[in-house]
Parts: C-alpha cells; sequence; structure tokens
C-alpha cells in the first residue's frame, strides 16, 4: 500500500497493521467469554417454553437443593420500576419494559424470554438446576404477525400499552403511530403516467454475530459492582443495569471485552444485570453465556415487516408522489425500528408529494434490537424495487432514474433541515463508472440489479484523552469498543495531528471509571464522534508542546510553530533547533509536568451516508436457488481515514444484506415457537455463498467535521435486498415481494408464473 | 487437498455414523448429545473405541478399543497431549474437548459459538487434522496429539498464516479467526499450493458474519506462498 496519501495528509488514506492484530490471530484477545476469576460460579438461564403465558407460580426450592446450585434468582428479585419513558443514562426508555426483559414479570411473552437464573459451580449444574425449576403456565394465544396483533379484538400482549390516537381507555398491541407528510400525495398521483403500487413482506431476522452474549458480574461487599462483557456500549450497560438492579449509576464499573460482532445486537442488556445479581446472592463472580439457541431465541432480531408502497412518475420518469404504510414487529415490547424506516423509504430521491404511515406493533416475539442501520433495509426492499419497475415503465436506465430523481444539497428530508452537501449521486456515478456495471452480463437466467439506500448517521457523545509518554510515544484513551478497526482509525487520527509515526501511537480502549462517557459503538459514529474527540485532544496536546516549547526558549507560544511532529520558532535563523516530540518529550518535568490532552465533544452536524450497490445473479428456475455472481458497492464514506476497514465494512453490511435477501429467516411454527434455533438452520453465508465484494469508495467530506468523515458502518446493509430482488426479475421475470428470496419462495413465483404464460398460451390456442 | 477434505458437516456425519439410532430412522438422537447428556459409564465404554477425527484415516488402532472402562458420571482424571506438552485434566466425561480447553486449562483462544460443529469457530487439529472440539468428547482426544491456535504459533515466532491474516487484514471482529486459521492451517500443510477453490473448500464450514472471506482467502494464498517461498 502506499505510504502517504492524497488531499496533503500523512497518515490518513493509508494502511497501517492494526494494533489489536496480532493478539487476535494468535488467540490471545480477551472476549467476555474468556474471562474467569477464583471461585467463579456459572450462571444459567430458565426460558420459557411458550410465546405467550401467564406466569402462575415459580417454585424452586428443589433446584436450590441440588448440590453445587448457589442461588436463583426471578423477577421478585428485583426492583418494580415505572411503566413510563424514563431517562437511564443518556437515553429515554421503558424500565419497566426493560426490566420485563431480563426476567419475566407476570407474564412470558415469547419462546425464550427469560423466567428465572441460576448460579451454581459447573455450568452444568446449573443447567441440571433449570429442569428442577417448576413453573406453571396458563397458556394463552401467540400474536406472531403484526395483520393479526392489529386486528380488533386481538389477543393482548401488554395490558398496559395504548397509544396516542386510540386514547387512554382502549387496549392495544400497536405501540405507536407516525405519520411523515410533504405535499398532497392524491394531487401527486394525479400527475403521473405510471403508478407502481406493492405490498412486501419481510421475515424476522439476525444480526448473527458468532460471538453469543456473555457477561461476568462480581458485586464487591462495598457495594460497587464490576461487569466483563462483550458489548458495543459499555456506558450503555452500567446505566441500563444499575437502573434495573435499582443501584446507582456510579456503582458499577462496566470492562467492555474483545467483541465478536455486533452490528447493532449488542447496545442493550440481557445477562449484565443477571450476573451482578447472582454475584451479589452468592459473594462469588458469575459467569453467564448464551448458548446459540439463546441468542437466536432472545436476543436481537430486527423486525419482520408488512410495506406497502405506491410510487408514481411521469412519462419521463420524474418522481411525482410516494405513498408508503409499514408495519414492524417491535417482538414483546414496543420498539421497533418503524420510525426509521418511515424515514429512510424514499429519502435518496426528491419527491414532491409524500405520505408516510408507520406501526410499532407488539408481538409474541423477542424484543427486537438494533442492527445495522435498523429498519432501513426492509424499507429499501419496497422503495427500490417499486423504483426499478418504474424506471421499467418509463423506460429509463435505473440508475438514470436514480440521477435524475437524486437527492442532493438543498432537497428536503422526509423529515427535518434540507440536506447540507451529500454525496448520493456520486455512489450512483461509482456504479456506473465501475468495471462491474460496464461489463457485459450474458447467459440463460442470469440478471443485474441495482439498488440504493440511505442511513442518517448519529453523532451523539463521546470522550478521549491523548498522553505523550516520556520516550515521546503516545496512548489514545477512548470508551468507545473496537469493532472493526477502531483502535487503528483512532491511532491514525492522533498520530495525523501529532505527526508521528503510527507506531509510536498505541489506542487503548478504558472501561467506565477509565474515560468520560461515550456512547455506544453504533449508528456509524464512532469514527465521526470519537474520531471528533480524538482530534481534539491532540489539538489540545500541540497546544500544550508549543507551550512548553515556549518556555524551553523563552518565547511565547503563538512564536513557536508546529509542522510535521516538529516544534520550531516562528522566526527562523538564530540559536534555536527544531524539536522533535521525542526530544520535548524527554523534557517535560523541566517545563511543568506530563503533556495531557483531551476533549469531549457531543457531535452535531452529522453526515448521512448513501450507498449504491450493483449485483448479478444466475437463477436456477428448476429449484428457485439463486448464486450471486458479482457484486459491487459503492458509498460514501466523506473521509475514508483507513480504507481498508472502510471496504471491511462495505463488504460486510453488504454480505449481511445479501444473506438477509437469499436466506436468513426466523421460523415460528403455528404454536410460536422458533424453530430454527441453530446456524444449521439459521443460514448464514458462508464463503461459498459470496462473491469477492467489489468497492468504490466515495469521498464526499462532511461540512463541519475536521476531517470530513461520514460514518460508514450501516449503510452497505440497505440496498442489497432490494438489488437482488431486481437482479433476480431481470434474470427470470418474476418480482420478489418477500424476503427472504429463498429457494422455495422463488421457486412458487416462478412456477406461478409459468404456469400464467402456460395458461395464456393456451388461451389463445 | 489430498489428505483430508474438510468437509464442514465431517463431525456431524461421524456421529451420525456411529449413532446408534441413525440406522433404523429412530429419534436421532446425536452420539454427542446423548453422551453429553448421559456422561453415563455405559455408554462411553461402549462407544470409545470410536475415534472421531480418526475415522475415515487409516489411524492407528484407538488406545482404548474395546475396553471396558468405567468413567462418570462424577469427574475423571486423564491425560491430554496439547500444543506439545502433556496435560492433566479432571473432568466429567460429559465435558466437550472445547470445554476443557477453554473452562479447564485456560486455552481460550478456541472460541464456542454454536456448539454444534456448524460454525468453525473451535476448530483445532487432532493429528493434525481440523476437528470441531464442540463436538468431540475430551476423552475420546486421548493418545492424539492436539494443537491449538495458542500452539500454532507465539507473537515472537507466529505462523505464516498468522502473519498473513495481521498483514492482509483478514479479521474484522477476529472472533471466527482463530477457527479460520486452524482450518486453513492444517489444510495448507496438507496442500501447501492451494486454488483458491480449495481454499474455500477448507472454510466452507467457518461462518464469518463480518464478511472477510476474500480478505481470508488472500492471505491464505499468501501464507501458502511464504511458506513455499521459505521451503
Ligand atoms: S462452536 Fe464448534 S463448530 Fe461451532
Ligand atoms: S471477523 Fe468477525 S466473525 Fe469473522
Amino acid at each position: 500500500m502506499a505510504a502517504s496519501s492524497s488531499n496533503g495528509f500523512r497518515v490518513i488514506g493509508t494502511r497501517p497493521i492494526r494494533h489489536d492484530g496480532v493478539d487476535k490471530v494468535t488467540g490471545r484477545a480477551k472476549y467476555g467469554a474468556d474471562y474467569a476469576f477464583p471461585g467463579m460460579l456459572h450462571g444459567k438461564v430458565l426460558r420459557s417454553p411458550h410465546p405467550h403465558a401467564n406466569i402462575k407460580s415459580i417454585k424452586i426450592d428443589k433446584a436450590l437443593a441440588l448440590p453445587g446450585v448457589k442461588a436463583i434468582v426471578t423477577s421478585a428479585d428485583l426492583p418494580a420500576l415505572p411503566d413510563k419513558m424514563e431517562a437511564a443514562g443518556e437515553q429515554a426508555i421503558n424500565l419497566n419494559h426493560l426490566s420485563m426483559n431480563i426476567l419475566a414479570r407476570g407474564k412470558a411473552l415469547y419462546d425464550g424470554h427469560p423466567i428465572a437464573a441460576v448460579a451454581a459451580t459447573s455450568p452444568h449444574i446449573a443447567d441440571e438446576a433449570l429442569r428442577l425449576i417448576e413453573v406453571e403456565y396458563e397458556l394463552l394465544p401467540p400474536v406472531m404477525t403484526v395483520e393479526d396483533a392489529m386486528k380488533p379484538g386481538a389477543t393482548i400482549l401488554l395490558p398496559s400499552l395504548r397509544n396516542k390516537e386510540d386514547g387512554p381507555d382502549k387496549e392495544t398491541n400497536v405501540a405507536a403511530h407516525l405519520q411523515f407528510k410533504r405535499g398532497d400525495v392524491a394531487e401527486g398521483f394525479k400527475q403521473a403516467d405510471y403508478v407502481i403500487e406493492r405490498e412486501f413482506k419481510t421475515a424476522m431476522v439476525h444480526q448473527g454475530y458468532i460471538e453469543p452474549h456473555n457477561a461476568v458480574g462480581i458485586y464487591n461487599a462495598d457495594g460497587h459492582a464490576t461487569i466483563y462483557c462483550s458489548t458495543q456500549g459499555s456506558f450503555v450497560v452500567r446505566a441500563l443495569s444499575a437502573a434495573v438492579l435499582g443501584i446507582a449509576e456510579g456503582k458499577i464499573k462496566v470492562v467492555p471485552a474483545e467483541i465478536g460482532g455486533g452490528f447493532g445486537g449488542k447496545t442493550t442488556i440481557y445477562l449484565e444485570p443477571l450476573s451482578v445479581l447472582l454475584s451479589q446472592k452468592t459473594g462469588h463472580p458469575v459467569k453467564l453465556t448464551m448458548t446459540r439457541a439463546e441468542v437466536l431465541r432472545a436476543t436481537g432480531p430486527t423486525s419482520g415487516s408488512t410495506i406497502r408502497c405506491k410510487m408514481g412518475a411521469t412519462k419521463d420518469g420524474k418522481l411525482v408522489a410516494a405513498q408508503c404504510w409499514l408495519a414492524y414487529e417491535a417482538g414483546a415490547f414496543p420498539g421497533s425500528p418503524v420510525g426509521a424506516g418511515a424515514m429512510t423509504i424514499v429519502a435518496p430521491y426528491n419527491i414532491p408529494n409524500i405520505l408516510v404511515d408507520a406501526y410499532d406493533v407488539v408481538v409474541n416475539r423477542p424484543k427486537t434490537a438494533a442492527y445495522r442501520a435498523p429498519g432501513a433495509s426492509n424499507a429499501a426492499m419496497a422503495s427500490e424495487t417499486v423504483l426499478d419497475e418504474l424506471a421499467e415503465k418509463c423506460g429509463i436506465d435505473p440508475l438514470e432514474m436514480r440521477l435524475m430523481n437524486g437527492s442532493e444539497e438543498g432537497t428536503p428530508q422526509t423529515v427535518g433541515p434540507p440536506f447540507k452537501r451529500i454525496g448520493f449521486k456520486e455512489t450512483v456515478e461509482a456504479i456506473k463508472n465501475s468495471p462491474h456495471y460496464k461489463s457485459k452480463l450474458t447467459g440463460a437466467n442470469r440478471g443485474r440489479g441495482v439498488a440504493s439506500g440511505f442511513w442518517f448517521n448519529v453523532g451523539l457523545q463521546s470522550s478521549a484523552t491523548v498522553n505523550i509518554h516520556t520516550d515521546g510515544t503516545v496512548s489514545v484513551v477512548i470508551g468507545s469498543v473496537d469493532i472493526g478497526g477502531t483502535r487503528a482509525a483512532q491511532a491514525m487520527i492522533a498520530a495525523e495531528v501529532l505527526g508521528v509515526d503510527i507506531n509510536d501511537v498505541r489506542p487503548t480502549i478504558a472501561d467506565t471509571d477509565s474515560i468520560g462517557h461515550t456512547d455506544v459503538t453504533g449508528g456509524s459514529r464512532t469514527c465521526f464522534a470519537t474520531g471528533w474527540a480524538v482530534y481534539e485532544a491532540a489539538q489540545d496536546c500541540v497546544r500544550q508542546l508549543k507551550e512548553r516549547a515556549a518556555k524551553l526558549w523563552e518565547k511565547k507560544p503563538d512564536e513557536v510553530v508546529f509542522e510535521n511532529g516538529m516544534l520550531s520558532p516562528a522566526q527562523p535563523g538564530g540559536e534555536l533547533k527544531p524539536m522533535s516530540i521525542k526530544q520535548i518529550a524527554s523534557r517535560l518535568a523541566r517545563t511543568g509536568g506530563p503533556i495531557v490532552g483531551r476533549a469531549t465533544v457531543n457531535a452535531r452536524g452529522v453526515g448521512p451516508a448513501f450507498a449504491t450497490v450493483c449485483v448479478d445473479v444466475e437463477v436456477d428456475p428448476d429449484t428457485g436457488k439463486t448464486q450471486i455472481l458479482r457484486a459491487t458497492i459503492a458509498q460514501d464514506a466523506g473521509k475514508a481515514i483507513h480504507p481498508s476497514y472502510v471496504e471491511g465494512q462495505m463488504q460486510g453490511g453488504m454480505a449481511q444484506g445479501l444473506g438477509w435477501g437469499l436466506n436468513e429467516e426466523y421460523f415460528y411454527d403455528d404454536r410460536g415457537i422458533l424453530r430454527n434455533t441453530g446456524l444449521l438452520d439459521y443460514r448464514m453465508p458462508t464463503c461459498l455463498d459470496l462473491p469477492a465484494i467489489e468497492t468504490a469508495i466515495v469521498e464526499v467530506p462532511t461540512p463541519g467535521h475536521p476531517l470530513g468523515i461520514r460514518g460508514v458502518g450501516e449503510v452497505s446493509i440497505v440496498p442489497p435486498p432490494a438489488a437482488l430482488a431486481n437482479a433476480i426479475y431481470h434474470a427470470v421475470g418474476v418480482r420478489m415481494t418477500e424476503l427472504p428470496m429463498s429457494p422455495p419462495r422463488l421457486l412458487k413465483a416462478i412456477l406461478k408464473k409459468r404456469a400464467a404464460g402456460e395458461a395464456q398460451a393456451a388461451a389463445a390456442d | 487437498m489430498s489428505r483430508r477434505p474438510r468437509d464442514p458437516h465431517h463431525n456431524e456425519k461421524i456421529a451420525a455414523e456411529f449413532d446408534p439410532a441413525a440406522d433404523d430412522g429412530g429419534p436421532k438422537l446425536s452420539r454427542r448429545s446423548f453422551l453429553k447428556g448421559a456422561g453415563a459409564a455405559a455408554a462411553v465404554a461402549g462407544l470409545l473405541g470410536v475415534q472421531p477425527a480418526a475415522a475415515d484415516d487409516a489411524a492407528p488402532e484407538p488406545p482404548l478399543a474395546g475396553a471396558a472402562e468405567r468413567l462418570g458420571p462424577g469427574p475423571a482424571t486423564f491425560k491430554l497431549r496439547i500444543n506439545g506438552a502433556t496435560r492433566t485434566v479432571t473432568a466429567e466425561p460429559r465435558v466437550t474437548l472445547l470445554g476443557v480447553l477453554r473452562d479447564h486449562l485456560g486455552l481460550t483462544g478456541a472460541k464456542l459459538v454454536c456448539d454444534r460443529g456448524a460454525c468453525g469457530a473451535c476448530t483445532v487439529h487432532l493429528d493434525g487434522a481440523p476437528v470441531t472440539s464442540c463436538m468431540m468428547l475430551a476423552i475420546d482426544a486421548r493418545g492424539h496429539e492436539i494443537t491449538t491456535i495458542e500452539g500454532l504459533g507465539a507473537p515472537d515466532r507466529m505462523h505464516a498464516l498468522q502473519d498473513a491474516f495481521v498483514a492482509k487484514d483478514a479479521l474484522q471482529c477476529g472472533f471466527c479467526t482463530p477457527g479460520m486459521t486452524m482450518a486453513l492451517s492444517a489444510a495448507l500443510e496438507a496442500n501447501p499450493n492451494p486454488s483458491p477453490a480449495e481454499i474455500k473448500h477448507a472454510i466452507a464450514g467457518n461462518i464469518c458474519r463480518c464478511g472477510t472471506y476474500p480478505h481470508v482467502i488472500e492471505a491464505a494464498l499468501a501464507a501458502a506462498q511464504a511458506a513455499r517461498g521459505q521451503a
């Protein structure tokens, strides 16, 4: 790789070796489940085998009597919390729902809902103890789909749930109805020459991080607790665990372990408060880890959805109106990403008339958690395939259609102020100019599809400390866990500002007592916001370095210049020789002591992200199996700090999006029991399912950010399912409206089309 | 890959082969889940003669074949050869090789992801061949040379693959990395000059949710090249 990058940066834009690489390839990196402490007990969670039931009684005496069992807890051991939105740390959340998801209170609301937790001297004994806990259930009818949940007279999941529209007296499964509106859709559709309207169904899918959830809790006699766990947000774990346990936030320290993938799913809590509670009861450290079945049954997933999408265009391809209706499965408690789905569904386009209705619906499935651009992939599946149909009707190339209607600086957003400088059209151009799109695709049953996607990205709060050591090396301390290159990117920013070698910078991820508040590694915010904090903290060092040099030289700080790691007098000539950071570092004691740069940000002015992808497929018309032949993604990164990691995020998100499109799905039987709780049945893409994903990084800097960074972690998952659907259409002529487009579903569609064709031919004869 | 094609379902097939219930279409109780759940002496004694990882090779006669050995249900003390050293372990017979490595010996490089032979994250070498250590009982590993990621290389003398993984950035979160590395190092040992397709075949049973497969394949090719260059 080139040693230095373009546009004036020395380190940024290059591809140095990651700092945690050796630890991770030699098996030494410590993930949450790798921690062990003397006297540690093992915890296990008893889970409801029923999707919907009243819990009449829980008897634990037999289990407690089993030798080796040290403690058993149920929701009776947790404080009752208010059933309303409250602040927990930095977020507003219904603490009662949160607590009820940690341990069921009165009702089991999904297959896998935690009922009780056991601590024992071995995991096997804990497992045996679970079998001895006697729970009496009164079964209730499961409500598995948004359609069933929204029906009048539907079985109610949460008796206290109300929504604004239906008022304070009506029990409901609809937690919220949101509406976004611009212009007048009825008028808009009147101007349209072509109107396409389709209904889509997308299946519930899991983030699929391969590392199961884990936590080790150590409760101290002085009332302080420490939690070791793999999480995307140590401060979130602290705030939420404290709230659920009813202890002060400051009494919990969270030590973030290495994390084996999260993709949004590790931004909440499951086992963490249980580990503390069991430790408190037993006086021992307690470790809990989930099995794969537990991960699939009771954590993560993102919403399945029903979406209706109607869009209209004039003959010459101008989009004039869009009307969308979205209902997302929230799982057992409110909080699906339907709002984000509604706000992203047509965001890449400048459409004068929009009406979007969105419903957050509770069903007897696990409470959903964030998954990479939450809610946006479902939505894009609808809008981006309808757009493809419109382009075909208009006889316009689908990329041209996107360029003609694409959002740009000044285009109004679905909600909020108009877009600032964005790079959407640039991503479309990048695909247009890609070797992939320019290549010819030939062969039977092969097709090419394109699609685009939008994600907001977030800013939020980050803290950073940069220390100059006596030998001139630098440590960067942050609170953002490294989920795929954070250490390297942050070290690079510090190295850039300080003009030092990247190998002289050591990044460290601190626990919650050792760094200022830092929000989750999520929302594509880490490089943007934590990077901003590191940039400012390094600048703080530069300021101090200048002061120290001035002191040594008996000058004023503004008579010192700092460039490329060298301090020199502003007026050249004379006795004074330029000094490197290494040189001044050993003399800091004489100039007033160590240099610690620090900064905190609440990063505003976040730059939204866009991506456009192109996929070639070959469909086997006899089996319905789709093989992906080639895939390319273009994405706006603002400024790519470490291009390899930007590409990694683009490829990783796209790989997940392709799995979502073709294979992945939660199968519940008619009793509401999840049937595919292992990795053979919940089938994620292997290397045989995926082509090498080609990438094109677009760089349209975010205005206002010192380095122009845009988050890159999420938008890559948005367009792939729709692009696959479009490619499948161009391969075999069927428009798929359901995800995943698995072989049985696709085969059914192909056979239906064939039968219709034959019927038509017969009628013509 | 001449010596042993890496079949992602290798372990299950072996398990099914020796599953007493499998032939008659009866309930599919896998041998391992049976053993793990029961931890019973009789079952162990009856099946110990089978060495899963060596079953399709002309392996040396298993050391305990036919012996009416009684182990369990309580802890048993036995010896394992791990990373060139002999380790004495006291564990219940139902504990898997992965369980012993991680929970008894502190070798946490191999990862527990699915516990069902479906993801490859727990891959170690048994006499040089890759096995999913979650699918094997620790007592069945007696008499075999076990190599874990910790024994493949160390920071000061990394295996060519480990170097290549770092250089080619073949990891994102790194959780699949130990398993990938072990699967590939066995494959390269068997076939020092693999094609990309052969490499894919070798890691077909290793799931990487971060989607790093292309980088992994690149790293394997680079490592193979480096190793050949040295030879
Ligand atoms: S944990 Fe052994 S194969 Fe998945
Ligand atoms: S690097 Fe995360 S699963 Fe492979």
